[in-house]
């Protein structure tokens, strides 16, 4: 009887300490709510509030408007500069890490013995780890001067701070996560695939290019799509080497501000609760933030379209 | 003649292959110059401002007399307070979504909606948290609310990397302990989490490295300001060290460039040593298990 009860109490207890693990657990979708409700909130805030010369911001000047000079007079603000900016840099970015990323992707799965794998999977590893900030000072004070000196050589005007040597070494810092994820697409592909084609007397290069490859394509894709997401959201390396000048343009030797700089350069200066400034940045807070959901749900997509495939 | 063109076709794959092989090291190659070119021109920049007197002074508008003191000290009361907050609430989340949740519509919301902001960026979290921390709870630019967004920022890292872990231990230790007459909670907590403690361990102190190193969320909590003291408190104002470290950099002169490279040295050798730790951890719960 005596055990009856027991057990019962500590049904109870326990039934209590669960309900208080999945309140916990909800708190996940409480900053998901916080994320969406003050983007949106600040955004339309954004579109209400007066410009100093008394007009307000129209959402379709936001979107395609080609001059952002919210800190100037005559106040103007499309987005296109920071969004041409910002893509510029990730398009550099991303060529760095389809060509490292995916040929050491390549390499460790296709090739590499086991002890060079132990050699190589920690140095990805310290890539992966190292502060934005540093790969920053990096970009500044090791890429750049290299990069001055060869636009010198070759008669190119360039200017200190360019989106080419941010791009640049951006793409190394996106670089272990392309290869890492691309790997492991790779590794996941059958290898009777591999001795088919070996049978079939294909030589290395051919199996890894024209079978395996292939064959992991949608890993890959995603490798690429999360590794955009991620150079398109990173900051330091773009505010401290790319520079501040919201330049619509294309040309990587110019300099520019990606959107994440611009919010770091207004978040610098304390831009006062309630102000256009202050609403300004959760105005290109929330373009970043669809931009890098949308690209995160399309990788997600495609890597579990692979792990469906085998 | 068929033989003759297959024979220089042979051939020439195999120059392919060698070359194709060439490339792929090469490219591994460039990685691993471009971090040594890194770890180089960090020490070879910042060697010489690198002693005592600068991990033991304030910011200054003079380099020679310029430290990292209080980023020092900010930075490690940011991280205490986020360790503090973000164990308890992503090992409960962990356990909740791993062991005790049914297979709902609301549940399977519960993990994807966590994997996706996982891929939020970082300023993102800066911003939400300068709103609803610092403005809207009326926080102002203190410790507590850089904490609490550093805590919003790697609670994704620290769930999935505890789902890992508790998912890694063998389904029949749970079965074990249920048929001795365990109920769940107990088998979990008895069993499972002593089990999944070293994958844990390791996926915490590799969120907190990363935390140590971001910059751009902080910013956006404490701004650019100049503090000439030791923070006394949660509710004090603060700097942290990538903060400090941007400061540096952006300033014209050179000798800042060196400031920067020495207060990079010194963040990197915190990680360094973070990430050894993980490892010892790893290998003695190893051990010990």
């Amino acid at each position: 009887m005596e055990y009856t009860e027991y057990t019962k109490s500590r049904r109870q207890k326990e039934k209590f300490a669960v309900l208080i693990l999945r309140s916990i657990s909800l708190l996940s979708v409480l900053t998901t709510i916080a994320i969406l409700f003050f983007l949106s909130f600040e955004t339309f805030n954004f579109f209400t509030t007066e410009m100093e010369d008394g007009r307000f911001v129209k959402p379709w000047d936001f979107l395609f408007g080609t001059k952002w000079t919210p800190l100037f007079k005559p106040q103007s603000f499309g987005i296109l500069p920071l969004v041409a900016g910002t893509l510029l840099v990730t398009v550099i970015a991303v060529t760095v890490a389809i060509v490292l990323g995916l040929s050491t992707a390549v390499f460790l799965s296709e090739y590499a013995p086991e002890n060079v794998r132990r050699v190589i999977k920690p140095i990805l590893e310290v890539l992966a780890g190292i502060p934005t900030v540093v790969y920053g000072y990096f970009a500044l004070t090791f890429v750049t001067p290299i990069l001055m000196n060869l636009s010198d050589v070759f008669g190119f005007s360039m200017i200190i701070f360019n989106a080419l040597s941010a791009g640049l070494v951006m793409g190394i810092m996106i670089t272990p996560m392309v290869s890492t994820i691309s790997e492991d697409a790779l590794i996941s592909v059958p290898q009777h695939l591999r001795d088919a084609s070996y049978a079939m007397g294909a030589k290395k290069f051919q199996t890894a290019f024209r079978v395996v490859v292939p064959a992991a394509l949608s890993g890959i894709a995603a490798s690429l799509v999360l590794g955009i997401s991620r150079a398109i959201g990173e900051t330091m390396i773009v505010t401290v080497a790319a520079g501040s000048t919201p330049n619509f343009t294309f040309n990587p030797l110019e300099s520019i501000q990606a959107m994440t700089a611009f919010i770091v350069q207004i978040s610098l200066g304390e831009a006062p609760h309630g102000s256009l400034e202050y609403s300004t940045i959760f105005a290109v807070g929330l373009v970043l933030f669809i931009m890098t959901l949308s690209l995160n749900i399309i990788g997600k997509w495609l890597v579990s379209k692979y792990s469906e495939n085998y | 003649m068929t033989t003759a063109n297959s024979d220089t076709k042979f051939k020439l794959r195999e120059k392919v292959d060698k070359i194709v092989n060439l490339f792929l090291g090469f490219s591994i190659l460039i990685a691993f110059a471009t971090l040594l070119a890194l770890v180089f021109d960090i020490l070879n920049d910042g060697w010489k401002w690198f002693d005592w007197q600068f991990i033991n002074s304030y910011p200054s508008r003079k380099p020679e007399i310029a430290g990292i003191k209080a980023a020092l000290f900010g930075t490690m009361w940011v991280m205490s307070i986020t360790a503090l907050l973000s164990i308890p609430i992503g090992v409960c989340t962990a356990l909740y979504l791993e062991m005790f949740a049914d297979d709902t519509r609301f549940n399977r919301f519960i993990k994807l909606n966590i994997s996706n902001l996982a891929g939020v960026p970082s300023i993102i979290y800066g911003i939400i948290g300068m709103a609803v921390f610092v403005e809207f709870f009326q926080m102002g630019r203190v410790i507590l609310a850089g904490s609490l967004t550093m805590t919003l920022l790697i609670l994704p890292i620290i769930i999935i990397a505890s789902q890992e872990a508790i998912k890694q231990v063998p389904s029949y230790y749970l079965d074990a302990a249920l048929a001795l007459g365990s109920t769940k909670w107990q088998a979990v907590v008895k069993v499972i989490i002593p089990q999944a403690i070293p994958g844990i361990v390791s996926g915490f102190i590799l969120a907190m490295s990363r935390a140590i190193g971001e910059s751009a969320p902080m910013i956006a909590i404490s701004a650019l300001v100049y503090i000439t003291f030791l923070p006394e408190g949660p509710l004090d104002r603060f700097t942290v060290m990538p903060i400090q470290i941007y400061n540096w950099i952006s300033q014209p002169q050179d000798d800042f460039r060196g400031i920067a490279a020495a207060g990079i040295i010194l963040l990197l050798i915190m990680l360094l040593s973070l990430n050894s730790f993980a490892i010892f951890l790893r290998d003695y719960f190893q051990k010990r298990n």
